[in-house]
C-alpha cells in the first residue's frame, strides 16, 4: 500500500471527488495558482479550472455565508479557512446558518458543505495559534471531525464530502507532513467512529489529532515499562463515540483525555464527564485531563512550549491513575 | 402592464395588509409570540419587486417577511400557522414569524440576524452562475443593514464575481429606533451601491408599478450575465419596528404623512382612474381578501401543534 503524507491524503480526496462530482467546488483564499497555505490544494487548479477551484478575497464570513446559499442552490463546495482562528470570524455563518438552518426550516434543505480549516502553532503569537474544536462540537447541527492520521484523513475528507450536512473538517499544521499507509482510490471512513489505535489492558488514554502521535510515543515508552496502554483516536467530536471509550474503560478502570487547547469547558471537560456518568463504578481513579496552559499563546519559544501539552505532561497524568 | 398583473398585484397588497393586521390581533391574543414584525407600509416593495422574478429564479429576505412570502405565493394558511407555532406551517412551526420559508417556489426564508443573509444570497447567485441555471436572486434587506460588515462582504463578491443578484435595500428610514442620519455616514444608500462599481437605482417604493419596472430592468442586467444590480427602495413602516415598539423615536406627524401615500390605497385609485378595476371589482377583491384572512386564522388556530416526539426531527439531513 503507497505511504503518503496527511497532505497528499487531503488532496487524493479533494481530487477523486471532483473528479467524479461535478458539483464538488473549492473556494478560499491563496487555493488556486498559489496552491493553499499548506499546499494541500496543489495542482487542483491547474486540473479544473477557475471556476471549479476559486481564490476568494479575505472575507471569511462572507466565504462561509457564500458556500452555504451556493450549497443550498446545489453545489457542493469545499470552503478553506487558512486557520481554525479566523473561523471565528465567520463563527455566525457557521452556527446560526450552516448548523441551523435545516432544523429551522424544517427540513425544506440542507447544507452540504465542508468548511476545511487548520489548528496550529509555532511561534505565530496569539490570535494564530489556538484551536476551538469545542466550540464547533458545541453546536447541534454540525458534524466536526479531526482526523489525525493520512489513511483517516482521506476517508473521512470523503466522507464530509458527500455528507448532506456541514462538516468542519479540521486539521493541523503539525500534521500535514506525516506519512501513513493510504489506499489508492476510493474508500470511505464514516464520520461519527472513535478509533482504538492501540491496545492495551492497565489505562485508556483519549487523544485525537495532533496530540495522538506524543500519546502512542508515551504508549511505546510505557510498554517497556510495563504498562499497557489503550489509545483511543476520537476522530469525530460532534457526533462523539463513546461507546468504544466506555468499553476501554470498562476493561482498564483508568482514562486520561489529552488534548492541546485550553483546559476548562474543553473537549476533555465533555468526555470526562459523559464517561462518568456511563462508566462511574468502573473507574479506580479520578479521570485526568492533559490540556493546554490557559494563557493566550505567547510568542517566546520557551513559554510557547509550556503551553502545548508535552509527552512529559501525559505520561505524569498517566502515572497520576495508575 | 398586464391588466391582471395588475389586479394580482393590488389583491396581493391587500392580503399582505389584512394578513398583517389580523396577526397584531393574533399576537395580541397570545397566539403568535416572540416577536412580529410588520410589513404595514413597505407592501409595494415586496410586490412590485417579487413579481417579477420568474419560478426559477430565487428570493432571500430579511426578518420583516410575510410580504415577501405571500408576494411569492405561499398560501396564508400555512405561512399563518407556522406563524402560530404549528405542525401545518411551513417550516412545521420550527422557524416561526422570522424563517417563513418554501423550498417549492424557491422562497428560501426569511433571517433573523441583520446583514447575515446577504452572503447566502450571493452564494444562491453563485450556484446558478455555476450550474449555468440563468437563475437570478432578489436579496431584501433593511437600510440599517447597510452598516455592517458582511454587507460590504456581500457586495463586493457579487460585483467581483458578477453574479446575477439583485440588492433590493427597503429603505424605511429607521433601524430599530434609530434613524438614518444617526446609522449611516452615507445618506443615500446607492452610494454605497457605487462604491462596489455597481450599477443602482433609487425608486419611490410606495409605487408598486415604479418597483416593477425598476426591478425588471435589474433582472435583465443580471440574467444577461453583467453582474449584480441595485436598487434602493424608499418607503416606510406605517407601524413600530415590532409589536413591543411605542415609536417615541419619531413623530406622528411623520408618520401621518407617510400614511398619505399608502401605496395599496394609490394603486386602488389609479386602476379606478385606468379603468383596470371597476368599484365592483375592487369590492370583490376586498372582500376575497378578508375571507382569506379570516380563513387562514382558523386554519392556523384549528391545527395541532408539532408533536413532542418530533423535537430532534431534522437536526441532520444524513443521519450518523
Amino acid at each position: 500500500m503507497p505511504i503518503i503524507t496527511y497532505r497528499e491524503a487531503l488532496r487524493q480526496a479533494i481530487q477523486e471527488e471532483m473528479r467524479q462530482d461535478p458539483g464538488v467546488w473549492i473556494l478560499g483564499q491563496n487555493i488556486a495558482a498559489y496552491g493553499g497555505t499548506y499546499a494541500v490544494t496543489k495542482g487542483l487548479f491547474e486540473e479544473f479550472g477557475a471556476e471549479r477551484v476559486r481564490d476568494t478575497p479575505i472575507a471569511e464570513a462572507g466565504i462561509i455565508g457564500m458556500a452555504i446559499g451556493s450549497a443550498m442552490n446545489g453545489t457542493r463546495p469545499i470552503a478553506e479557512i487558512m486557520s481554525i482562528n479566523f473561523t471565528l470570524v465567520a463563527i455566525d455563518q457557521i452556527i446560526n446558518h450552516a448548523a441551523k438552518l435545516h432544523y429551522m426550516f424544517g427540513g425544506q434543505w440542507s447544507v452540504p458543505m465542508v468548511i476545511r480549516t487548520a489548528s496550529g502553532y509555532g511561534q505565530l503569537s496569539a490570535t494564530h495559534s489556538q484551536t476551538f474544536e469545542n466550540f464547533y462540537a458545541y453546536i447541534p447541527g454540525l458534524k466536526v471531525v479531526m482526523p489525525a492520521t493520512p489513511y483517516d484523513a482521506k476517508g473521512m475528507l470523503k466522507a464530509a464530502i458527500r455528507d448532506n450536512d456541514p462538516v468542519m473538517f479540521i486539521e493541523h499544521s503539525n500534521l500535514y507532513g506525516i506519512k501513513g499507509e493510504v489506499p489508492e482510490g476510493d474508500y470511505v471512513v464514516p464520520l461519527g467512529r472513535s478509533d482504538v489505535k492501540r491496545a492495551g489492558t492497565d489505562v485508556t488514554v483519549v487523544a485525537y489529532s495532533s496530540m495522538l502521535k506524543p500519546t502512542l510515543q508515551v504508549a511505546e515508552g510505557l510498554q517497556g515499562q510495563g504498562v499497557s496502554v489503550e489509545v483511543v483516536d476520537l476522530r469525530s467530536l460532534r457526533p462523539l463515540d463513546l461507546a468504544p471509550i466506555v468499553a476501554s474503560v470498562k476493561k482498564t478502570n483508568r482514562l486520561v483525555v489529552v488534548e492541546e487547547g485550553w483546559r476548562s469547558y474543553g473537549v476533555g471537560a465533555e468526555v470526562l464527564a459523559s464517561v462518568q456518568e456511563q462508566a462511574f463504578d468502573w473507574l479506580d481513579a479520578p479521570i485526568q485531563r492533559v490540556a493546554g496552559k490557559e494563557v493566550p499563546m505567547p510568542y517566546a519559544k520557551n513559554l510557547e512550549k509550556l503551553c502545548v501539552p508535552s509527552e512529559a505532561d501525559i505520561e505524569a497524568a498517566i502515572r497520576a491513575v495508575l | 402592464m398586464d391588466a391582471l398583473l395588475q389586479r394580482e398585484m393590488y389583491r396581493q397588497m391587500l392580503l399582505i395588509r389584512q394578513f398583517e393586521e389580523k396577526c397584531a390581533e393574533l399576537y395580541a391574543g397570545a397566539k403568535i409570540g416572540g416577536f412580529l414584525h410588520l410589513y404595514i407600509g413597505q407592501e409595494a416593495v415586496a410586490v412590485g419587486a417579487v413579481n417579477a422574478f420568474g419560478p426559477g429564479d430565487d428570493i432571500i429576505t430579511h426578518y420583516r417577511d410575510h410580504g415577501h412570502a405571500l408576494a411569492r405565493g405561499l398560501e396564508s394558511g400555512p405561512v399563518m400557522a407556522e406563524l402560530c407555532g404549528r405542525e401545518t406551517g411551513v417550516c412545521k412551526g420550527r422557524g416561526g414569524s422570522m424563517h417563513i420559508a418554501d423550498v417549492s417556489r424557491r422562497m428560501w426564508g426569511g433571517y433573523a440576524i441583520v446583514g447575515g443573509h446577504l452572503p447566502l444570497a450571493v452564494g444562491l447567485a453563485h450556484g446558478h452562475q455555476y450550474r449555468k441555471t440563468g437563475g437570478v436572486v432578489a436579496c431584501f434587506f433593511g437600510d440599517a443593514s447597510t452598516d455592517i460588515g458582511e454587507f460590504h462582504e456581500a457586495m463586493n463578491f457579487a460585483a467581483l464575481w458578477k453574479l446575477p443578484c439583485v440588492f433590493i435595500c427597503e429603505n424605511n428610514l429607521y433601524g430599530m429606533g434609530v434613524p438614518i442620519t444617526m446609522n449611516s455616514a452615507v445618506q443615500q444608500i446607492v452610494e454605497k451601491a457605487r462604491a462596489y462599481g455597481m450599477p443602482s437605482e433609487r425608486v419611490d417604493g410606495m409605487d408598486v408599478e415604479a418597483v416593477h419596472a425598476a426591478t425588471l430592468k435589474a433582472i435583465a442586467h443580471c440574467r444577461a450575465g453583467d453582474g449584480p444590480y441595485f436598487l434602493e427602495t424608499m418607503t416606510y413602516r406605517f407601524r413600530g419596528h415590532s409589536m413591543a415598539d411605542p415609536e417615541l423615536y419619531r413623530d406622528k406627524a411623520e408618520v401621518e404623512e407617510w400614511k398619505r401615500k399608502d401605496p395599496i390605497n394609490a394603486y386602488r385609485a389609479l386602476l379606478l382612474t385606468k379603468n383596470v378595476l371597476s368599484e365592483a371589482d375592487a369590492a370583490e377583491i376586498e372582500s376575497s381578501v378578508t375571507a382569506e384572512v379570516e380563513a387562514c386564522a382558523r386554519f392556523a388556530l384549528e391545527s395541532p401543534f408539532p408533536a413532542e416526539s418530533s423535537l430532534y426531527d431534522h437536526v441532520y439531513a444524513t443521519p450518523v
